[in-house]
This record gives C-alpha cells, structure tokens and sequence, in this order.
C-alpha cells in the first residue's frame, strides 16, 4: 500500500446541521491517497453525519470539504458522485424496486470516470450476487444485500469510497468475506474511510483512525498507537 | 411577562431542576387585543344605527368568509387535513336550510342551527371514506365527495333540480326578530332583513373565532400540534390521531353548514351550481387563508381585508381577476409560505391569539 | 342484453380515454408523490393547442408531432421554474401552487378562446365504425383511442423497465437521496417527468377533443375522473390505471344506460365503493 502525502480528501470546520440541531461541530479531517481511514464512535456521535456532509447529502459551508484540493462544499450530491466520490449508505439503502442486477446497474449511471469495476467484475468480487441478479434486491440476506450495496456504489469507479457501518446487523462469518472483500478493493489503490462500530475489524484495516464523540474528534492517530484506554476514553468523553 | 388573572384556570405548575414553573399561555398583545376586541365588537353590533345597507351587506360577506376562512384552516393550518371539499358542506348547509323553511316551514334561524348539524352528520360517513387517503389524494377524495353530494342534490326535484329555487318572501320574512328590528331602527323588510342577517354573521365570525380558538387551547389543540409535528410520535404518546382529525373534521363541518345556511338564506336563492362552488366556497376561502398566513388565527383576518379589497378594486376584470389571485397564490407559497402574518409577525414573534404553551418561571 | 353489451363496450373504450387522462397523472405520483391539481386543466390545454394547431392550417396528424413535444416543453419548464422549488416534505406549496395553476390554466384559455365550446375536426375518422358482428359496432375513434391508451402505457413500461433512464427514476421514486448517490439528479428526473406526463395530456386532449365538445371549464372534471382512475387501479401500477379507467368508463356508461342522468355521478360512486372496501386499490404495488 502506497501513500503519498497528496490529500485526497479533507474537511476544515466541517459544521452539520438537522434543522436546528447542530450535528458536527467543526471536523478535521485528512484522507490521504490510498489510506484506508476509520472512523470510530459511540451512536449518535455523528459519525454517519460526517459521512453524509461530505458526500453532499447534507448542506455544508462551501469550503469545509475538499477532493484534490478542489472546494465541493457547495456541490449537490450527484455531481460529487461524478467527480470519483461514493457512499455505501448505512443500513444498505437497496432500491426495493430494482432487482440486484438493476440496483448495481443504477450505480453506474454517473460514472464519469473509467476504472475497473464493471458489472462482472462486481460478480467476481461477490459471486453469489451474479446467482440471485435477477431477484428483487428485497430478498436478499443482510449480507449479500450488503454486497450489493458495496458493488452499487464502485460501479461508478470512485477513487473514495465511504463506508457507513458495513458490518451492522451481520454476523461474524459474513462480515470477514465483507471485509475480504475490502481488502480486495484496496488493491486498486481505492482511498477507503470506514465508519464501524466493530472497533476490531475497523482497526485491523485503518491505517490511521479519527475517534468522534458528540459531534466532535475526540481522538486521532494510528492504530498502533492508540492505546485501549484512550480509545475508551475518548468514546465516551470521560 | 406576568401570568395573569384570566389564565389561572389553565396554569399548571410543577418542578424542574428544583425551581417552580407554570405554564401560561397569554401574552402582552393578546391582552391587549382582548381588551380592544370588546369595543370593536360592540361598535360592530351598533353599527346598523348609523351605517348603510350596502355596507352591512358588505360586511355579511367579509364575516362569512371569515368564518368560512377560520374553520379551513383550522382543518387544513392546524390539522393537517387539507381539503378542497369543503364546499360539499356550504352545499348541503344551504340545502339543508331550503328543506327545512320550504318543505318544512321552520323558522330560519332555528334552521340554520339545524342545517349545520345536518352537515355534521353527513360529515361522518364522508370522513369515514375519505380517511382512508392520503395527502393530494386526502384533498382530491373531498372534492369528490363535494361532486357527489351536488349531483346527488341536483337530482332532487323539490329543491329545483339541476336549475335550482327561490325562497318566497313568506318563508325570508318569517324569521324570528324581524318586527323588533324593523321598529328599532324605523326600516322596511328588506332593509330589516339585512340587518338580521349582518347580525347573525357577526355571531357566526366572532362565535367561529371564539370555538377556533378554545379548540386549539383545549388538550385537542395541544393533539393537533403533536400530530403536526409526527404522527407517529403522537400516536406512541397515546394520542388518539383518527379521533381527533374526526373530531375537528365534524366540527368544522357542523359550523360550514351553518355558514353556507346563512349564505343562502341570504342570497334566498340557490342552485347545484351556486351552493358547491368551488371558486367561491374553496378557492376564494384558500386564497385568504393563504394570503394571511396558514395556521394562524390572525391570519384569516388579514387575509379576508386584503382579499375583500382585491376583490372591490379588481373583480371587473372577470377572467384576469382569477389569473391575479392564481399568480399570487402560487408566489406566495413560492416566497412568502407563512403570508401578511407570518411576515408581519415572524420576526417579533407576536401572538394575538396565543395558543402556545409556555414555561414561566416562578418568583420562589 | 345486447344493449347491455353495447353499453359495456362502450364503457371499455370510454375506459381507454380515462386511461391516458389518468397514466400522467398516475406517473408523477409514482416517481415524485405529486398530485397535479391542474392535470386536467392541462388536458385541456392540450385539446386548445391541437385546435389552434389545425386552425392554423396544419393537418391533424402533423398537429400531434407539433403539440405533443410543445407540451413535454412545456411541462419541463413548469416542473423546472416552479414546482422542483417546492418540493420538500410539506405537501401544501406544490397543492397550493397546482391549485393557482389550474385557475390560471382555466381561465386562460377562456380569455384565449372564449367559453365556446369546441370540437376537433377528425373529418371522416369521426364517424366511422367496426363492425364487430351481429348489430354491435364500435367507433374508430374510441377504438384507437384505446389503442392509444395501451400503446402510451407499453412505450412508458418500456422506458422504465428497460432502460438506464427507467432505472433512474424507479430508484428516484424508491428512494430520492440514496439516487442522489448514484449521480441521479433528481431535479431533472422530475422535470422529465412532468415533460411526460404532460405529453401525455397532449395525446388525451386530442382525443378528448376529438370525441366530444370541450371548452375552458371541463378541466376539474378530467382530473377527478383520471384520480379515480388512478386510485381504483392501484398506485404504482400503470397497467392497473388502465384497469381503474375502465371501471370508470363501465361504471359511467352503466350508470347512463340506467339514467343519463346519472352518468358522472355513478363513476365517482364505483370510486367510493372500491375506496371502501379495497383502500389500496384493485392492483396495487407500489411501496410506499
């Protein structure tokens, strides 16, 4: 895995607001190229907020976020898919009257940019997709849907993808193929951020981790370096 | 700001953080507008000593439109029920009234009060149906309710069929107070009926204003603005949502009734056509409600002002009249959604008819 | 009993002109939870500009190529400038605002046109008939007209279902900000979609105008039949639409047969009856 010091993507005073309910209270944050970033966090800590700001699902200042040094603060969320920025949504968000070969299709529809991931190479990545492509995408287990979810989003052949609770829900042995097949979409140099609630997984992937709490980053740093006790700590703000 | 005198009855007191609060409701304006109120009210009901048919005759219609007004928007500002049906009750009111003095030969007052429960009741199976939609398709299920309530009286031969009827003089005149008014201001029938009439709309305004604004500070006001803000929430509060929507529908329609009875009775003339209009008793009311500012009590009246003046400068124009107030409700909504009121009042957050509760500190 | 055929054929293709009143509106609810109070107006609208169109000299056939991409134009620009700003999770703005449209739609063309009533010159389509066997003959036009309704609903099923663009806005109606996600923007779907939908008022305003009178005023009337239509049928289902319109058609052409009185008010009764005891509709499938 390659970093270069090239931020790929960061917020400066990211703010988010749900009406009048003030959700992020000014994040910084660095995505370098090819890093994989996780974010940690107790519920309601705004760790999903964070993910939807920046994906433009939500209005922001126009200078908090940037890709490639470039201010997307001010664009709508269609056109930031355009520029090689995906969301995998929390709890899948499938489209329940598409199939699933007709959900991963839909993920293409603003690609803009060429890359790797077409319709099989999806398949490859998640084989028993291509069985069931043409069931309603309802129908699926938890984890494939989540599959589904994780190829919707890279047919558009984004450079970043964000990752919201990937693991939610699933059980153990369906959560290692996930993230096998994270692994896998590193390996095309894919800048990943990571938002995980299963601390252990998250870490074992992140290069480097921003903990949240209440809105704010409470803690950051490498893995490695972040002892239990100061994650515990910064969870909870004690 | 004081909790005074006249709110005690409402005042709830409690602890919090170990200081005590009660819950007041009224404000310094609202004082002073019930304090204003009497006077004008007294002046209104003195007005035909000294003021001319034509402007008594102006301000029946100001006043039923009034309450016309007051009531849509507590169905549709404050309940979330947003109909364009509502005609289907001025009808039926109306007809009502015409069965009750033509085949019946009631007194018409008492008919009146009898044609707006005779709406009320028709009021429960159509809310039974129309329940059971959403939304727009709430709203388009009222007007065709409203449809089907005019064909159906249009087949009704007695009451003029799809042409309509009059009332003959007999039945107008034989409305009770009509000698004591023709002796106390020294008037002729026609000009003592007029009188009556701008008195029984003034009762049905400052009456609609008066049941509008006790219902949205009983519990089931406090229900609505549950409802309004999430259903669902309301629902697991355990408020009731189907009855309370039920209830502000019958009563709403109950008072319409009435209102489209006095209409008529007025107007001694009806038809299919006239009595289900929906430009007149849905587009106009909507327009002024609009324009003052939905879900607002003040809002209406400003509204029925601003309206009654468009309407006196502006209605010559026919077609392009309609195209005017088209476009201003359209802009409106586009740029100025809470109206005269909301605009008026928003920054100030002035309340004439308070209906919010609010915390108020107590001195110890 | 063979009036009773006659009157149930009748009602099947008077049904088909329900139906195309009714797929645009059915359309617009489908993928953006709109509900058009100035539909019918606009079907109108469409019958004027084909009058116009053939006032001006071109042929009847030529006036469908003219006016039905004029109103997808038209209905583009609407969604465009007025409706996409109000859109948002209180229903009341677009209602109020389709409401002040219609008003101003209606009266218009009464200021462009006059009260009069009018009629399109199909010339000698108007009269002819097929014969189907015994004494019953159906209308050509009414024929077509249903022909017309199908082949809207087989030429829209097929965008949807078949193309990218289809998929944009089912998963628009799915869900309008995980589309979003996709790099669908969801204002220029729904304006697509008011384009469509006014296309095809056009198409029902022809044969609107072909069959019978119209005038100004006759607007409400279409909208309340194309939102029985569409509420009988079932949401979500253009086929079902379809189905909705023709128990109208029937419900109204039986209700004539027994009283012609009776015509309109027997289809908004069926309305009620299928609103009581199947809520949801005939075929319903949408999700909601």
């Amino acid at each position: 895995m390659r970093h270069s010091d090239a931020a790929v993507l960061e917020t400066r005073e990211l703010t988010a607001f749900y009406g009048d309910f003030q959700a992020l209270y000014g994040i910084t944050f660095v995505l370098n190229e090819g890093e994989t970033v996780a974010v940690i966090g107790a519920n309601g800590a705004g760790k999903s907020t964070f993910l939807k700001a920046v994906a433009g699902l939500l209005p922001r200042p126009a200078s908090a976020v940037r890709l490639d040094g470039r201010d997307i603060g001010a664009l709508p969320a269609f056109e930031i898919v355009k520029l090689g920025l995906a969301l995998v949504p929390e709890g899948r968000r499938l489209f329940p009257s598409l199939s699933v070969e007709e959900n991963l299709l839909v993920g293409a529809y603003g690609r803009h940019l060429n890359g790797p991931w077409t319709l099989a190479a999806v398949y490859r990545l998640f084989p028993m997709l291509r069985e069931r492509r043409h069931a309603p995408s309802t129908a699926l287990s938890g984890g494939q849907q989540q599959m589904v979810a994780i190829g919707r989003s890279l047919m558009s052949n984004p450079r970043i993808l964000l990752c919201d609770e990937l693991s939610l829900g699933l059980a153990p042995i369906v959560i290692r193929d996930i993230y096998a097949a994270l692994a896998d979409i590193k390996t095309r140099g894919t800048s990943v951020v990571l938002v995980e609630q299963d601390l252990a997984h998250a870490m074992s992937v992140a290069d480097r981790a921003y903990c949240f709490q209440e809105g704010r980053v409470s803690l950051t740093g490498r893995p490695q370096d972040l002892t239990r006790d100061a994650i515990h700590a910064a969870y909870f703000g004690l | 700001m004081r909790v005074s005198k006249l709110n005690r009855v409402g005042v709830d007191e409690g602890r919090l953080h170990g200081s005590r609060f009660s819950v007041a409701t009224a404000t310094r304006a609202s004082t002073v507008t019930v304090l204003l109120a009497i006077p004008v009210i007294l002046l209104l009901v003195a007005l035909p000593a000294f003021a001319s048919r034509a402007l008594l005759q102006e301000l029946f219609y100001v006043f039923t439109m009034l309450a016309l007004a007051q009531l849509w928007n507590l169905l549709a500002g404050c309940a979330g029920l947003i109909s364009v049906g509502q005609q289907a009750f001025v009808g039926i009111g109306a007809y009502a009234l015409f069965a009750f003095t033509l085949m019946a030969g009631l007194e018409p007052v008492l008919s009146i009060v009898l044609s707006g429960i005779v709406a009320g009741v028709v009021a429960v199976p159509a809310a039974l149906i129309v329940f059971r939609l959403r939304g727009a398709y709430f709203a388009i299920g009222t007007w065709v309710v409203a449809e089907v309530c005019r064909l159906v009286l249009a087949q009704f031969k007695q009451l003029g069929g799809g042409t309509g009827t009059s009332l003959p003089p007999d039945i107008v005149d034989s409305i009770v107070g009509l000698d004591f008014v023709r002796h106390l201001f020294q008037v002729r029938g026609p000009a003592a009926r007029d009188i009556l009439a701008y008195w029984l709309a003034l009762i049905l305004a400052v009456g609609t204003l008066v049941l509008v604004y006790k219902l949205l500070r009983s519990r089931y006001g406090l229900a609505l603005s549950a409802i309004g803000d999430t259903e669902a929430a309301a629902e697991s509060a355990g408020v009731d949502v189907f009855r309370t929507k039920l209830l502000i529908y019958i009563v709403t329609a109950v008072v319409t009734g009435m209102a489209g009875a006095l209409i008529f009775l007025q107007k001694a003339r009806i038809s299919p056509d006239a009595a289900f209009s929906l430009i007149d008793w849905t587009a106009y009311v909507i327009f002024i409600v609009v324009i003052g500012g939905i879900g607002t009590m003040e809002g209406p009246i400003i509204g029925v002002v601003i309206f009654y003046l468009l309407q006196y400068y502006l209605a010559a124009l026919g077609s392009w009249y309609l195209i005017l107030l088209g476009a201003l409700a359209i802009l409106l909504m586009l740029f100025a959604p809470t109206g005269v009121w909301g605009v008026i009042s928003g920054p100030f957050d002035i309340s004439l008819f308070p209906v919010r509760r609010r915390l108020m500190p107590l001195s110890h | 009993m063979l009036g009773w055929i006659d009157t149930l054929l009748q009602g099947v293709l008077l049904g088909g002109l329900y139906s195309l009143y009714a797929t645009g509106l059915s359309v617009i609810f489908g993928i953006m939870r709109l509900v058009n109070l100035a539909h019918g107006d606009l079907i109108v609208l469409g019958a004027f500009l084909m009058l116009a169109a053939s006032a001006a000299g071109v042929p009847i056939v030529l006036a469908f190529a003219v006016v039905v991409p004029l109103m997808f134009v038209i209905g583009y620009a609407l969604q465009s400038v007025l409706l996409n700003r109000a859109l948002g999770r209180n229903i009341l703005p677009p209602l109020l605002i389709t409401f002040g449209l219609s008003i101003i739609v209606q009266n218009g063309l009464l200021e462009t046109f006059s009260a009069d009533t009018r009629r399109l010159n199909v010339g000698t389509l108007e009269s002819a008939s097929l014969p189907l066997g015994g004494s019953i003959a159906v209308g050509l036009m009414p024929l077509i007209c249903l022909a017309s309704a199908v082949g809207v609903i087989v030429l829209l099923n097929g965008v949807f279902y078949r193309t990218a663009l289809g998929r944009a806005f089912r998963a628009t109606s799915d869900d309008v900000e995980i589309a979003q996600l996709m790099g669908i923007n969801n204002k220029s779907i729904y304006a697509v979609t008011m384009g469509i939908a006014l296309a095809v008022c056009a198409i029902a305003g022809f044969f609107l105008g072909a069959r019978a009178n119209f005038d100004p005023s006759i607007g409400p009337a279409r909208l309340l039949y194309a939102f029985e239509a569409v509420i009988i049928g079932g949401l979500g289902s253009l086929w079902g639409t379809l189905a909705g319109g023709i128990v109208v058609g029937v419900a109204q052409t039986i209700g004539a047969h027994i009283n012609p009185e009776w015509q309109i008010l027997s289809g908004h009764v069926a309305f009620l009856i299928v609103l009581v005891i199947r809520p949801r509709g005939l075929f319903p499938r949408a999700v909601d």
